[in-house]
């Protein structure tokens, strides 16, 4: 059996964040009643003339900008001619031959290091409405808000060889456009969306393969599995002297297979042709430098900025620098706090794993970064031990009381009182005679045991490095 | 440029259009004859010439990006063929 190479391209439709539409000025508002930010030009009426969102160009644009694209400052938008019922006018308003960026690129960490990933374009289209499938009747229904939403379109260069590259590729442009604050990137709500394009051929041959196209791919979890099984798929079949049939398939995540969208989709004849209602954009060079002198700092510059500033290593700067939220939160605990070292630890602990859990961003969370910077401050200061810390870091978190006030009215603050402590220490050594002799007679190992006792004895308040100490000073 | 009567059912169908096998003929003639009429432009040396994409010479107009509800959604859907009041209504997808 040859050993294969994989090839993928992905094609990702980003949502906007727009307050109105491409084409027209209804909201794009999510979550509103079916049907209520549709008016004649969304819903495909004839004789509507479409006006271009300047606002949605300029995010584009930036987008282009952050991923090194070539910008265009001619572009033409072109018709794709397709019959679906969630298309009201029958074609989408995408752009073809004369897309608005051209040639860019997006550098990528993985496991076996750095890769470059190709962009070929970003075009802006307009999205399409939702469908609406009942069940029990034999009819379907039609919601138009999103139609004429924008979206562009990044597509990749056919660079990426594996399931973890397509994952890191699109985590970093996800991560750019929440940076840039002009889409939410929520795959579940569908304003960030994937399709992967994937062939396989043996290692070392030049020519491409024939290539399945993925769709339905809804979490980077599952790009991943759906990109191994769609590789293990064509694998069996080229073993087994089959051939991989160029078509769109379906990624059934409950299963973890991909399936044959058969019939639904023939060769693909979309007869594009330019907008015979749209102008070309052209774009003045003042406004790309005005754009481009609007860029914030972008992912990449800031890992590398707070790796250095606040001397981070490098797999926790990228961690904490991967959502704009996260970030901002971490540079405000460390104005809160300067222990930037002891705070990315909790952040990158403690804090992401209840983020996850709870499906919570950063600038969400209930634990402002004021609280979390209390909490380092209070371990560092010896009011709480780092144990106690970590045991009320949940009702922290989920409740944002304030870590000072929480661990008085909870009792919890640290004993550093040494005659309190030796209360203790004595109690105990009184109560372990037997253990107190072998520790004399040479046991050292039983430290560990006196002090667990005194914590118990102290219900985990009493300072471990005084306990240790006063152990000492007694038994030796 | 020779259309086969097959090429006209195949454009039919990407219309969604059904035309009865004895109009493919004639359909496929009107093709040949349109597009023989426009191929004359290509006896034009367009050497160095941008390719126009519209008559139209102005700059590009944009529209500020504020929401606006113009429209309300009974008028919207009292076009529809068939719809519950809410939505379109449209034949069973899949």
């Amino acid at each position: 059996m040859p050993d294969y190479e994989a090839v993928i391209g992905l094609e990702v439709h980003a949502q906007l964040k727009t307050a109105s539409k491409l084409f027209c000025s209804c909201s794009t508002a999510f979550g509103s009643e079916p049907n209520e930010n549709v008016c004649e030009v969304c819903s495909g009426m004839p004789g509507v003339l479409p006006v271009l969102n300047r606002t949605a160009v300029e995010y584009a644009v930036k987008m282009g900008l952050a991923v090194n694209c070539e910008i265009n400052e001619r572009s033409v938008f072109a018709r794709k001619n397709y019959f679906y019922p969630d298309l009201p006018a029958g074609y989408q308003i995408s752009q073809y031959e004369s897309p608005l960026c051209g040639p860019g690129h997006l550098d990528v960490e993985t496991s076996a290091g750095p890769r470059r990933i190709g962009i070929t374009r970003i075009h802006m289209e307009n999205d399409a409405g939702k469908n609406i499938h009942s069940s029990a009747e034999n009819v379907s229904y039609v919601d138009l808000n999103r139609a004429g939403v924008p979206l562009i379109e990044i597509v990749s260069d056919p660079d990426i060889r594996t399931s973890e590259e397509a994952v890191a590729y699109l985590k970093g442009l996800r991560s750019i456009l929440l940076y840039l604050g002009i889409c939410d990137g929520n795959l579940e709500e569908g304003s960030f969306r994937c399709d992967a394009n994937v062939s396989i051929r043996p290692r070392g041959q030049a020519e491409f393969g024939t290539r399945a196209e993925l769709k339905n791919l809804n979490s980077f979890r599952n790009v991943q599995r759906a990109i191994d099984y769609e590789i293990g798929r064509q694998a069996d079949l080229l073993d087994d002297g089959e051939a991989v049939v160029q078509e769109t398939r379906l990624y059934d995540a409950g299963r973890n297979t991909t399936a044959s969208m058969r019939g639904k989709e023939e060769a693909h004849d979309y007869r594009y042709f330019p907008d015979p209602d749209l102008i070309p954009i052209q774009l003045e060079r003042a406004w790309i430098e005005k754009w481009a002198a609007e860029l914030p700092e972008l992912p990449r510059e800031r890992r590398e900025r707070m790796a250095a500033e606040y001397d981070l290593p490098a797999e926790d700067a990228r961690i904490l620098t991967e959502e704009k939220g996260l970030a901002d939160y971490f540079e405000a605990a460390v104005a809160a706090y300067d222990a930037p070292k002891k705070i990315a630890n909790w952040m990158v602990g403690e804090f992401l794993r209840r983020l996850n859990e709870t499906h919570t961003a950063a600038e969400d969370a209930a634990m402002g970064p004021e609280s979390l910077a209390a909490l380092v401050a209070l371990i560092d200061k010896g009011t709480i031990s780092g144990k106690i810390a970590k045991d009320v870091f949940p009702d922290l978190f989920a409740s944002g009381r304030a870590p000072e006030e929480y661990v008085k009215a909870k009792g919890l603050v640290q004993i550093s009182d040494a005659g309190a402590i030796e209360a203790a220490v004595d109690a105990v050594i009184a109560a372990n005679p037997a253990e107190v002799e072998a520790y004399r007679g040479g046991k050292t190992k039983l430290m560990g045991f006196f002090v667990g006792q005194v914590m118990r004895e102290t219900r985990g308040k009493a300072n471990p490095q005084l306990v240790n100490e006063l152990l000492q000073g007694r038994l030796g | 440029m020779k259309i086969p009567p097959q090429e006209a059912a195949r454009i039919a169908a990407l219309a969604r259009l059904q035309l009865p096998e004895d109009k493919l003929a004639l359909f496929a003639g009107q093709f040949e004859d349109i597009l023989g009429y426009m191929d004359q432009l290509g006896e034009v040396d367009t050497t160095g010439v941008e390719p126009m994409y519209s008559p139209a010479e102005h700059a590009t107009v944009f529209r500020g990006d504020a929401a606006e509800k113009r429209v309300r959604r009974d008028d919207v859907l009292a076009n529809a063929p068939e719809t519950d009041g809410t939505f379109f209504v449209v034949p069973k997808i899949v």
